[in-house]
């Protein structure tokens, strides 16, 4: 019994996203899931199974069945699951195992949060910085973007990596992300434009982070057999994986070697295909260089060559490999543990051929990763549009 | 505004704090196995046995990893600060800050010796500064 090919994505659905005030993470999580559910043809009493993340700007005790209730669902599975930013593959994860064990049929898995208007600035950093041990690294002050550059520097120092490497992946983000009408940062950039922009914690700089946005997504995921009725053309789960090392960074079995690479391969695995069969990749960046080493470990370059290949092939629109086709974290958008909901639901578009401008010509599978916490929790999942 | 304090200084970390006030850095060890862990646990990591001792450790390292913050986590913390990863003699791993030098003369592989500074009566937290002469005596 193997996940692959089990299940099929059918539904999609992103809200406004960017600067999205007056509107509660409640009420755009609800929008996301009426929306993904429409997109599939299907009705809310369809569903019968809801997993969902908790928002930091309207924490609530069970969030899944908050939502549940709000829609006045009744489902059979109704999870919260609190994975950070590898929540999305995870989650999916589950659910595929969950419709594979005959649990459930349709399962929706929903994320929003309002950190940019939900939040003052300084509660979206601390709220984010609370993932440091609270006795031995917190007191010390380190931000988020101190807890990766910690990784870029280790990259730097024991593979020459520079900043204008790093500076690439926003700099083709970007070029990304202005093909793309609904993202919320679109003017090109240069390298220079990245090495020039703010210090923020060294060799990081603004452009070298990710944005703080509002915005809620959601997707439907139901059996292959079930999918090709539905109103869009299905898009199969081929491979999932999951590596997890560490929770805090002073703890990390290895700075600059993530488990993505446990992630990776056995999503390869799975799929029973490999990097080069892929016509994109949606990574997660809330930082440049957790690209950098993503690409390393799920293998698209040799550990450490990281630098090279950017420099050489790049990740920008007609790059070998497409990489955050919709603008990622750094130009599309980011409200929090949702971020990678976007990745996922670009990924379906695209092999669904919907995205016009910035369509990857021919794409027949794809990969999404993302990770939680600081470089801790991986998932990664490769899709197709056949079997 | 106050810089965020440990949450749990008494307890199992009690014998980690109370050497911070005494000017000593106190690690587990394990009489078993011989493994020195960092952050306290009331078992070894290693081998598994119960109830690891706690021991001075040499107060040497070197830094792992670092990052100069230039963007303060809050009015409390006043930018610039180095933020550092330090493999200590021992083994372990911890973060802290690193002292008393310009921010830029940092390096991974720096050699740093632990000093302390102290917040307040009932607390004091394990810093570092950069070895003279890059570690040379």
């Amino acid at each position: 019994m193997s996940l692959r090919a089990a299940t099929a994505l059918v539904g999609a659905f992103d809200t406004a996203v960017g600067v999205v005030p007056g509107v509660t993470p409640t009420e755009l999580c609800a929008e996301a899931i009426r929306g993904a559910v429409a997109d599939a043809g299907l009705a809310l009493g369809d569903v019968d199974g809801l997993i969902t993340c908790n928002a930091m700007a309207q924490p609530i005790l069970y969030h899944a069945e908050a939502m549940a209730e709000y829609l006045q669902l009744f489902p059979k599975l109704c999870l919260t699951l609190p994975t950070g930013g590898g929540t999305t593959v995870t989650a999916l994860a589950h659910a595929a195992a969950a419709i594979l064990a005959g649990e459930v049929d349709t399962v929706v898995l929903a994320m929003a949060d309002s950190l940019r208007s939900g939040l003052t600035r300084d509660q979206a950093m601390r709220m984010q910085s609370s993932t440091g041990h609270p006795d031995f690294e917190q007191p010390y002050g380190p931000t988020v973007p101190a807890y990766y550059a910690l990784i870029a520097q280790a990259h730097m120092a024991r593979y020459g990596t520079r900043p204008e490497h790093f500076a690439r992946i926003a700099v083709d983000t970007r070029a990304h992300a202005a093909r793309n009408a609904t993202a919320q940062k679109r003017d090109p950039i240069t390298v220079d434009d990245v090495l020039a922009s703010r210090p923020i914690a060294d060799p990081l700089r603004l452009l070298d982070c990710s944005l703080v946005s509002d915005g809620g997504s959601a997707v439907v995921l139901t059996r292959a057999d079930r999918a090709r009725d539905l109103a869009r053309p299905p898009v199969y789960c081929l491979g999932f994986g999951e590596g997890h090392s560490h929770e805090h960074i002073s703890q990390a079995r290895d700075l600059t070697a993530s488990a993505a690479r446990e992630s990776g391969a056995a999503a390869f695995a799975m799929a029973g295909l490999g990097p080069a069969d892929l016509a994109f990749a949606q990574l997660y960046d809330c930082f440049t260089p957790t690209v950098l080493v993503e690409l390393e470990d799920l293998g698209f370059c040799e550990k450490g060559e990281g630098g090279t290949y950017l420099a050489s092939e790049g990740t920008g629109p007609g790059a070998r490999l497409p990489v955050n086709t919709h603008g990622g974290m750094l130009s599309h958008c980011h409200p929090g543990n949702p971020g990678a909901m976007f990745a996922l639901t670009e990924a379906v578009r695209q092999l669904r051929g919907e995205c016009g401008e910035r369509q990857v010509a021919g794409a027949e599978a794809g990969l999404v990763h993302a990770q939680g916490g600081i470089m801790s929790s991986h998932a990664t999942l490769v899709l197709g549009r056949e079997v | 505004m106050e810089r965020i304090q440990p949450q749990r200084t008494d307890g199992l970390a009690a014998p980690y704090f109370a050497g911070c006030r005494e000017g000593e850095l106190r690690l587990q060890h394990c009489p078993s196995c011989g493994h020195w862990q960092f952050y306290p646990r009331p078992f070894c990591t290693a081998c598994g046995a119960d109830a690891p001792a706690w021991e001075a450790a040499s107060g040497h390292g070197t830094v792992a990893s670092f990052s100069v913050v230039r963007r303060g986590l809050s009015p409390a913390y006043e930018a610039p600060y180095t933020i550092a990863l330090v493999d200590l003699a021992e083994g372990p791993r911890m973060m802290s800050v690193i002292i008393g030098c310009e921010p830029e003369a940092v390096k991974v592989g720096a050699p740093v010796t632990v000093c302390f500074e102290q917040w307040s009566e009932d607390l004091s937290l394990p810093v570092f500064r950069l070895d003279e002469n890059g570690g040379v005596k």
